[in-house]
């Protein structure tokens, strides 16, 4: 058993902001796939979720963590010092399977903004189920493929879709991959 | 810089910024409050922009800065030397060249691509305040997108006026849902808005607000079908290239009526210049 907790970002300051720039380009031009790197992760996190967490997580931001993926649990807290509250306190989740959208805060018709992100660490991005996406940020749709998203996770969407401006914000992550959903993208099988 | 952090701001500061710039983009217009911090320079001097400009620049970008289209005003040099020196990230003029653009009150002549950022300095991003002093009643307007006071107003300068009587600060709709103040570039500006391929970003630090426009998302601005929205243009070409697509700033030239129309961007004139483009004011030897 080890007893040592592997380090954050090798290099803080720049890793963390190529890991920002990267989750930015995705939530710009959703669908868009990024690489990022600068950090070993604890099991059972891949390298882009770990990276995620280490550039949006804080003190300031309750998250909410999957109870699977409690054996990093110590690293997230060490490395962020975000507290850890339930799923309808948080500002972001992260999570292994998709929660149910509805048991997050979506945020206020005033302030929309204060509403979750999910975390969501999948299995693969790039191969799998096709997402057509349309919206800002696309001139024209693109597809997506994800494997690790719940088979009813387009009616899932819309129905977060529909409470736009309110809604969540999904960041997905596979190994040290990730892409970005904002709440008013449009999702239809591909 | 020896003392302090890569690009001025603390970590903790950027991850906050990060954060909003994260829900503004994913909310197309809507304006985000943000800790805005004290900065080394005074509100009003383009805090909100050097604020997200300092979030978001890492070693590999290249900077541009504008002031008015001018890339050698007083603004414009200072911030740009600002983040030559806390970030000793390379700088340029030149408009295609730059990764992250940092403006006050203008769009570049030239059409930014799309592995750009723009960056808008706003004094005030509250398209409604002066129609409205109250943030909790323009807040609760948003909420609702109920923006018929705004349109009352516009009503009002055509049955006053004849025309739509805004050359700057032109409102804008955004993806058809939120009333967005363009910061004060002229209304010439403002189709640039619409479908750019670049990232739009708006930064208010005196106000703690950012909003957002993604890239390739529809921004209207505001008219009506009887009077629609045109940009106002000096009518001139440039004196100094001759450009007849470029918005203009009128320069006094003497104490007897003499007026010069040159391009307010200046990159955009000193290129075309370059390529030998003279304007009826231009001299051949300082083309060449």
């Amino acid at each position: 058993m080890m007893d040592t907790l592997s380090p954050g970002f090798g290099d803080p300051v720049a890793d963390s902001q190529a890991c920002f720039r990267a989750v930015l380009d995705a939530m710009s031009r959703p669908g868009r796939v990024a690489r990022v790197a600068g950090v070993v992760p604890p099991a059972p996190l891949g390298v882009a979720a770990a990276a995620v967490a280490l550039c949006l997580f804080d003190h300031e931001t309750p998250i909410w963590l999957d109870p699977r993926a409690d054996a990093c649990a110590d690293w997230i807290g060490f490395h962020t010092g975000a507290p850890r509250v339930e799923l309808d306190r948080a500002s972001f989740a992260l999570a292994l399977s998709l929660p149910d959208f509805a048991s997050l805060t979506a945020g206020t018709h005033e302030s929309p903004e204060q509403s979750a992100t999910i975390v969501l660490q999948v299995a693969s991005i790039g191969t799998g189920s096709a997402f057509r996406l349309s919206g800002p940020g696309l001139r024209t749709p693109t597809v997506l493929r994800v494997t690790g998203l719940p088979d009813d996770f387009v009616a899932r969407w819309d129905a977060n879709r529909a409470l736009f401006p309110r809604g969540i914000d999904l960041v997905l992550c596979a190994d040290d991959r990730l892409t970005a959903l904002p709440r008013g993208i449009r999702i239809e099988e591909g | 810089m020896k003392g302090y952090n890569f690009a001025y701001l603390d970590e903790q500061t950027k991850r906050m910024i990060r954060r909003a710039l994260l829900k503004a983009v994913a909310i197309p217009g809507h304006q985000v409050p943000f800790g805005s911090r004290e900065m080394p320079l005074p509100y009003g001097w383009g805090t909100g922009g050097i604020q997200i400009t300092a979030a978001i620049l890492g070693a590999s970008d290249v900077l541009k800065v504008i002031d008015q289209g001018a890339d050698d005003t007083t603004n414009a040099v200072s911030i740009r030397r600002f983040f030559a020196r806390t970030a000793n990230v390379a700088t340029t003029t030149r408009t295609d060249e730059a990764s992250v653009i940092q403006t006050r009150h203008r769009i570049p002549e030239k059409q930014l691509n799309e592995d750009q950022i723009i960056v808008y300095q706003v004094p005030q991003p509250e398209p409604l305040f002066r129609l409205e002093s109250s943030r909790i009643e323009t807040k609760r307007m948003h909420g609702l997108a109920d923006y018929g006071l705004m349109h009352v107003k516009l009503y009002e300068d055509i049955a006053r006026f004849g025309q739509i009587s805004i050359s700057y600060d032109y409102p804008v709709m955004v993806n058809g849902r939120y009333l967005m103040s363009p910061s004060p570039i002229p209304s010439f500006d403002n189709p640039k808005m619409h479908m750019m391929p670049a990232l739009q970003l708006f930064g208010a630090g005196r106000e703690k607000r950012i909003y957002a426009i993604p890239p390739w998302t529809e921004v209207r601005s505001l008219d009506f079908e009887d009077h629609p929205f045109r940009a106002i243009n000096a009518p001139d070409p440039c004196g100094l290239c001759g450009a007849t697509d470029s918005y203009l700033d009128e320069v006094v030239t003497d104490d007897k009526g003499g007026r010069l129309f040159v391009c307010s961007d200046t990159d955009h004139c000193a290129e075309r210049r370059a390529q030998g483009h003279i304007g009826a004011d231009g001299m051949r030897d300082a083309a060449e």
